[in-house]
């Protein structure tokens, strides 16, 4: 009994002070700042910084190779917690999300045939363009809603992609999904949108849709302080310049721009 | 002389052949339509630059496009009369193309360069490479590839056999079968041709075992041109052109390569038939054979339709239809494309129109991969299509690369046989995309 107890005794007493010694020579040096700034990111992995993981975007932070606003999807809130662990000045930017421009569901957009592929916007693209009318519009199959890492889209009634500006962290990853490029993020104080993303002249787009651009340019001279811009047959608006007045809403003949002061469910009354 | 039966392919399929609706019957050559609507881009490559404009009067055969790149063709008039547009319009893959619409005359006036060439046979390689790319010639097997471009491969190149390809493996398509039987000595008259233009002395023509008589037709002539008849099995996708490298020669094409990285170059029988007239004849391609086939088809036959012939009045060229279509596609049904309007344009590339019955296309309903393995067996470029499709559901393209995604010829050999009928056709090609994306 004792010589068992003497033995564990001494071989437990040899294995200890060998991993003391070990831990000591063999340490690896962690900045604990690495650690911190995990500790501060949303931890979803959404990969929108670039890098595989919040781990990695930690540690690429820490060695100066990413600025310390570089995860988007955290917003200004995080990016002010990893500047004051790393020690640097950060400047204010407004919060961005996800604005869909396209308001051609299938009550205005109507397909020109039927398409029995996969499910998914890239592979319905391969085939003669995709299955829209519109060869601009959104192909409604949700390619967006799946790369939303924060469920913050979800497909309407309509076939229409919706963004919850509350979960919409500005990630971005619902713009690269996107094969029409119909998704851009913009400030989320701007709430007037020109909802078409047709390139089309007029009268092509009022063949394939009831709610297009048809480039009327009514809403350039509406506008009191220049903010839409006009190009390839569509308005553009400047987000910089618009001050929300809604006087281009009220004169879109086709009713293409809309407001979101009311939240999109109202202004295009689902 | 013909050859003994060469090794079959490995992997592939035997789906039911249905080329009894038109193999027997001569080649049609219906009246030239009342207007043709002619696409500047008919061939791979960069789209033409159109030459007239709206108000003028075009002769049969007169350059319409001009090609605008090396790997480009020009494109003639193939009816006499008035340019009514020069506007986009939309064609068998969905594309709006810039294309040139014409009104005809009815007289087929010919364009002063069309008329026979005095002195053939004298002509240089270079002369021929040049006739060649007037004439417009690409390929005629489908993929509508410049010939010219073939013909001048890059001096690090040798190439030392040319193969005539007149397998037509394709179900439902017979227009090849038929040129080889009608224009048998055509066919080696442009394999000679082609041969001179790219100083190749070793010809073959290969033909499916399935069409005995088109061997026979060609024998006479081709033992003459000192040209081997190679016959092989009938298996799909034996008239790829890889496979048939790989059963006639033993030479296997390398990943991502083409045929003159093994010294070899492949043209469709049509293709030889086309530069035959071009150089003897000073005949630009404004016409090509075109299967107008289907159970639905009244009368499915070989039509020789002029380039820019709508889908329509070439089926209704055929007799119309007898039942309600479920689908028309343009070209065979293992490869082809599916169309949504008949108002497109028979162009270059148009091998086929095939109309299929309601019953006959309806959408599978997709179940879970079971991994019997049946699309490993059959997939003749030794890929594993099941592991394809389940990473483009994951999103995993990079993976999708890793196990060769890129080197998929597209036959349709895995999805024919897939028991579950999982879309591996189109997972590849969304798999493509996006490796080409990343590349």
């Amino acid at each position: 009994m004792l010589e068992a107890v003497l033995i564990l005794t001494a071989v437990g007493a040899a294995f200890g002070s060998l991993l003391a010694v070990a831990s000591q020579k063999f340490a690896v040096t962690v900045d604990p700042r690495v650690e911190a700034i995990k500790e501060a990111l949303p931890g979803a992995n959404c990969g929108a910084c670039g890098y595989p993981g919040c781990a990695g975007f930690a540690e690429a932070a820490v060695s100066g190779v990413v600025p310390a606003d570089g995860c988007t999807a955290g917003g200004s809130d995080v990016s002010r917690r990893i500047a004051a662990i790393l020690g640097v000045e950060v400047v204010e930017r407004e919060r961005e999300v996800a604005r869909v421009l396209c308001g051609g569901g299938d009550r205005q957009a109507p397909f020109r045939f039927e398409y029995s592929g996969i499910q998914d916007c890239q592979a319905a693209t391969l085939l003669a363009g995709g299955p829209k009318g519109c060869t601009y519009g959104c192909l409604g199959m949700g390619s967006c809603v799946r790369a939303c890492a924060f469920d913050a889209i979800y497909m309407d009634r309509n076939r229409l992609p919706r963004v919850v500006e509350d979960r919409c962290t500005g990630c971005g990853k619902c713009v690269k999904a996107c094969p029409r490029r119909v998704i851009v993020m913009g400030p989320v104080s701007r709430q007037v949108h020109i909802v078409c993303n047709s390139r089309d002249r007029g009268p092509v787009v009022r063949k394939v849709c009831t709610v297009g651009c048809i480039a009327c340019r009514l809403c350039v001279k509406e506008c009191p302080r220049e903010a839409i811009t006009f190009e390839d047959n569509l308005a553009r608006i400047d987000y910089t310049r618009c001050d929300n007045c809604g006087l281009c809403v009220a004169k879109c003949p086709t009713k293409c721009i809309v407001s979101t002061a009311g939240g999109m469910e109202v202004a295009r009354g689902a | 002389m013909a050859l003994a039966l060469r090794k079959a392919l490995a992997g592939g399929i035997h789906p039911p052949e249905r080329k009894h609706l038109t193999a027997a019957q001569a080649i049609i050559r219906p009246p030239a339509p009342e207007s043709v609507v002619i696409p500047l881009w008919q061939h791979t490559g960069a789209p033409g630059e159109p030459l007239v404009a709206r108000g003028d009067h075009v002769k049969l055969g007169q350059k319409i496009g001009q090609a605008a790149a090396f790997v480009s063709a020009p494109v003639h008039a193939s009816v006499s009369g008035t340019v009514v547009a020069v506007e986009p319009r939309l064609d068998a893959l969905g594309r709006m193309v810039t294309a040139v619409v014409i009104e005809s005359d009815g007289l087929d006036t010919p364009a002063p360069e069309v008329v026979p060439r005095s002195q053939p046979d004298s002509l240089s390689a270079d002369e021929i490479r040049n006739i060649v790319h007037q004439a417009g010639i690409v390929g005629l097997g489908g993929a509508a590839f410049p010939t010219r471009v073939k013909l001048a491969p890059p001096a690090d190149k040798p190439i030392d056999t040319y193969i005539l390809n007149g397998c037509e493996c394709e179900p439902y398509l017979t227009g090849d079968h038929r040129v080889m039987l009608e224009r048998g000595a055509d066919c080696i008259l442009g394999l000679g041709l082609l041969m001179k233009a790219a100083g190749v002395t070793r010809g073959y023509l290969a033909v499916e075992n399935n069409k005995p008589d088109a061997v026979e037709a060609l024998l006479p002539a081709a033992r003459e041109a000192g040209i081997a008849v190679a016959v092989l099995p009938t298996r799909y996708p034996q008239g790829s052109e890889k496979h048939l490298i790989k059963s006639l020669l033993g030479r296997e094409v390398p990943s991502g390569g083409l045929p003159m990285d093994v010294g070899v170059l492949v043209s469709n029988v049509g293709t030889a038939v086309a530069v035959a007239d071009a150089v003897y004849h000073g005949l630009p391609l404004l016409q090509r054979v075109v299967t107008v086939t289907g159970r639905p088809v009244r009368q499915p036959a070989n039509l020789l339709l002029r380039l820019g012939t709508s889908f329509a009045a070439a089926i209704a060229l055929a007799g119309g239809l007898g039942e309600p279509a479920g689908r028309v596609v343009m070209g065979g049904p293992m490869t082809g494309t599916a169309q949504f309007s008949l108002d497109v344009p028979v162009v270059k590339g148009t091998s086929g129109i095939l109309v299929l019955g309601r019953d006959e296309s309806l959408a599978p309903v997709s179940t879970p991969c079971i991994r019997c393995g049946r699309c490993a067996e059959s997939c003749p470029m030794r890929l594993l299509p099941l592991y394809f499709d389940a990473y483009v559901q994951a999103g995993n393209y990079s993976r999708t690369g890793e196990l060769g995604v890129l080197d998929c010829i597209e036959c349709g050999s895995c999805a024919w046989g897939c028991p579950a009928r999982r879309p591996l056709v189109h997972s590849i090609r969304v798999a493509k995309g996006e490796a080409r994306k990343r590349s």
